[in-house]
């Protein structure tokens, strides 16, 4: 089973509530998807046994056989290449934009001239260890690199069936979500009792009606807001899972960088409920 | 020769349009006889790369140089690689701009004066 851990904004406790479920559940792989910011390891504190080089191939091309056709730049749905003609200057140019490049292929595909080739070039590093009978995975992304969704999918790679997974996806709806929680059985969307909180949560919740992941609520800080998470939850038949009051004591956990299980034993059963509301066992 | 300027409107009177990428109409113009066209910028609405298909517009148009506000990275190579001139900092009306072209009032801009993405808004 993949439980996919989400949230329409950051900040809202979603590597928290990651993290602790892990340390709830038996048998279980973590993977930090949040390839952009990756903080689990922070609190899992994993020993890295493997690490391995994620690239994308992207296109190189021979200026000598390429005659400036323009065919690749159409079929480029991502602007990352541009074909300047060589009527101002004498020898026109092909320039690859390769920060914007998908690694897609299809401009190699389709050079009529066979111009192009494909090389790799890294976006990041995978890295596979252990934590506390956790088997861990995380990505991370090289600083500057903007294209996540293909490094997410390397870490997506990794995910063991006989495991029950839980996959930390990064803050927001944007593409790098969707990659991350498509194909979980089951995601848990955290979030604040705040306007702020709800707006987001409903953008969420739209997505994952979009791609078809069945969940549910996680309320955090609850004490600090209104009810008006309550209500859209209620409205629209959305479980509310676990409420989690403001609490200095997990705050500070949180800034030394340690989790709640093990450290605050009223949790454990908390956790425990959450896992027989999901249908697993610890 | 022919020219392009960055311009919130399609007439000479316009106001330029300080991005370049995202700017609402290239006018393209003419300096000799002032004949002009006004091209409604389809990348304005481009999630990104609206600074490649730009410059790329302007090669295919054969403009020589280009008056705006301000250039982003994309965009400045993708002239560059054109051989197109580049003049930032410019603002005022579209005719203004031309004139002080004209005169050589203009510096030819040597890098990026923006991050890209900047015209997003
Ligand atoms: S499609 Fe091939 S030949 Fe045409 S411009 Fe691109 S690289 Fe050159
Ligand atoms: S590989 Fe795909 S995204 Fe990259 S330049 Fe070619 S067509 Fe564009």
């Amino acid at each position: 089973m993949i439980i996919s851990i989400a949230s329409g904004k950051g900040g809202t406790g979603k590597t928290t509530i990651a993290v602790n479920l892990a340390l709830s559940l038996e048998n279980v792989q973590f993977l930090d998807c949040d390839v952009e910011e990756p903080n689990a390891h922070l609190f899992l504190k994993p020993v890295i046994s493997e690490r391995m080089s994620a690239y994308i191939p992207i296109p190189e091309v021979a200026e000598e056989t390429c005659d400036c056709c323009g065919r690749c730049q159409e079929v480029c749905a991502f602007n990352s290449i541009a074909v300047l003609p060589g009527e101002i200057r004498e020898h026109g140019s092909v320039l690859i934009f390769s920060h914007l490049c998908h690694g897609c292929g299809a401009c190699s595909l389709l050079c009529p001239l066979d111009a192009i080739r494909e090389v790799n070039k890294e976006i990041g590093i995978v890295e596979k260890g252990f934590s506390n009978g956790i088997q861990f995975v995380h990505g991370k992304l090289n600083i500057g690199e903007a294209m996540s969704p293909p490094l997410i999918r390397q870490v997506k790679k990794h995910v063991d069936p006989t495991k029950t997974v839980i996959i930390d996806a990064p803050p927001g709806t944007t593409c790098p979500v969707i990659e991350s929680v498509k194909g979980s059985d089951y995601c848990i969307l955290v979030t604040e009792p705040t306007p702020f909180g709800l707006n987001d949560l409903v953008l969420a919740v739209e997505m994952l009606k979009t791609i078809g992941v069945p969940f549910g609520i996680i309320l955090n800080r609850y004490d600090i807001g209104d009810d008006c998470v309550d209500v859209y939850a209620r409205e629209n038949r959305i479980p509310v899972l676990m409420k989690i009051p403001f609490d200095r004591e997990i705050a500070s956990l949180y800034s030394k960088g340690l989790p709640i299980i093990g450290y605050k034993s009223e949790y454990d059963s908390e956790f425990k409920k959450l896992l027989i509301k999901l249908n697993l066992n610890p | 020769m022919k020219i392009c300027i960055t311009s919130e409107g399609t007439t000479l009177d316009s106001n330029i349009d300080p991005r370049f990428g995202r700017c609402r109409y290239f006018m393209i113009v003419d300096t000799d006889t002032m004949e002009f066209q006004a091209i409604d910028n389809a990348s304005m609405q481009a999630s990104g790369g609206a600074g490649i298909q730009s410059g790329q517009l302007m090669a295919s148009k054969k403009v020589r140089a280009v008056l705006t506000g301000n250039v982003g990275p994309n965009a400045f190579q993708t002239l560059q690689a054109g051989g197109i001139e580049i003049f930032t900092g410019v603002s005022g009306t579209v005719r203004e701009a031309i004139e002080k072209y004209k005169e050589g009032a203009f510096k030819k801009t040597q890098g990026p004066t923006v991050s890209a993405k900047k015209g997003m808004s």
